[in-house]
């Protein structure tokens, strides 16, 4: 036994290196490796958060009726009512946030309504479409048409 | 005091199943809460998935637009997160014309003549938020992982920009955003539907064609639609776990 054991200085020098690299290494890894990692899956939960705390840029249309109740009552029942308003009037979320610091700026009728409108062979054949050359040439859509309910009466 | 098995085991079940929400409720008070605060979303309550009507899509490219602004996706060069292709598919052809100019970005200008017996229509395109995604199984870092609600989502302080997520993505999803080096791809909007509100894209949808879906909510219309219509996923051989169902998907489209 003791003749095993006789060369035993080497031994102990390798068992110390290993135990330090070993310490290194569960050191290492609890300050490298996020506190949240794991915690869904091989991933980083605190990710989650991250993606989360991106800005909303579009307020959304509920935000937009509280406010503007008048043309939300127009707009609803109407033809054009499963339309989102800022589809139309723009990214609005920081004037929803705060109206002054934002003005939007009134949409151009006639490219805005040629956008959806203008007739294309792959748009579903019931969709309502018109060739911009012989329907109103040049002309401004909402003339005829109101652009929050195009099926009911022109507002006067 | 005498205690048969029955009881004592009954007990002390009863104690280990309050021992949960008297800790959280201890927690709250020692942070100076009277009552646990109520969490305003809870990611098992959900499973988000998509619907995307082709009949009723119009190609107009507001999704298109509205994705680029609402999570600042590099407007030129044209990278996206949701694009829109055009099919042209004439009778008994194998191979249909795509053609998707900008992506959508600006509409599509008429480019067949009505009548040449072919069939044309639009198909939307995103992540389709794969509940076996193969882009999450091949990233070496755990930089993109499906999260507990269903979402794909990307870790971009982890993304080495490797680019094998690009290629294992079967639909052409992702791509590297080049002011960052790292992967972009759709999220879902994670940060509306969190908050309650729908995503950019269905949001401005002017037809209804795309509609975000809660696949663990009972009351979510989604469950009627998916009884009342046929509909297809895309590229269903590849057993990706899509949450993006298509209605009146047509057979050439890839």
């Amino acid at each position: 036994m003791n003749r095993l054991f006789k060369d035993k200085e080497h031994l102990v020098r390798v068992a110390g290196l290993f135990a330090a690299g070993i310490v290194l290494f569960v050191v290492a890894r609890a300050v490298l490796v996020p506190k949240t990692f794991g915690e869904y899956g091989h991933y980083r939960g605190g990710a989650l958060a991250d993606v989360r705390a991106n800005p909303v840029v579009y307020a959304g249309r509920a935000a937009c009726v509280e406010c503007h109740a008048e043309e939300g009552e127009r707009w609803k029942g109407g033809k054009h009512h499963g339309i989102g308003c800022e589809a139309c009037h723009g990214a609005l979320g920081k004037h929803a946030a705060d109206p002054s610091s934002l003005k939007p700026v009134k949409p151009d009728a006639r490219t805005l309504c040629l956008g959806c409108h203008a007739t294309n062979v792959a748009k579903p054949a019931k969709f309502p479409q018109i060739d911009p050359k012989d329907h109103m040439e040049g002309g401004l859509c909402t003339t005829c048409h109101d652009q929050h309910a195009p099926d009911k009466e022109p507002k006067k | 005091m005498s205690q048969d098995r029955r009881e004592f085991l009954a007990t002390a079940g009863r104690v280990l199943i309050l021992t949960a929400p008297a800790a959280a409720y201890w927690d709250a008070l020692a942070e100076g809460k009277t009552e646990p605060e109520e969490a305003a979303y809870r990611m098992a309550d959900h499973f988000w998935g998509m619907i995307v009507d082709i009949d009723k899509c119009i190609g107009c490219g507001s999704c298109v637009r509205a994705c680029k602004t609402e999570n600042n996706v590099p407007l030129e060069p044209f990278y996206f997160r949701t694009w829109v292709e055009r099919y042209h598919v004439e009778p008994l052809s194998e191979h249909p014309e795509v053609d998707s100019p900008n992506g959508g970005y600006g509409g599509f200008p008429e480019k067949y003549a009505p009548g040449d017996k072919a069939k044309s229509f639009f198909v939307p395109k995103l992540c389709n938020q794969c509940a076996h995604s193969p882009c999450t199984q091949v990233c070496p870092v755990g930089a993109t992982f499906e999260s507990p609600d269903g979402a794909v989502l990307v870790d971009k302080t982890y993304c080495l920009g490797c680019r094998y997520c690009v290629q294992a993505c079967p639909y052409g999803c992702r791509f590297i955003d080049p002011r960052t080096n790292t992967v972009d791809k759709c999220n879902l909007c994670y940060h509306r539907i969190t908050k309650g509100l729908t995503t950019a894209c269905c949001e401005n949808c002017p037809t209804g064609a795309r509609q975000l879906v809660d696949l663990k909510d009972p009351r979510d219309p989604v469950h009627e639609f998916l009884r009342t219509h046929r509909v297809h996923v895309l590229k269903p051989q590849m057993a990706t776990g899509s949450k993006v169902f298509y209605n009146a998907l047509d057979g050439s489209v890839r």
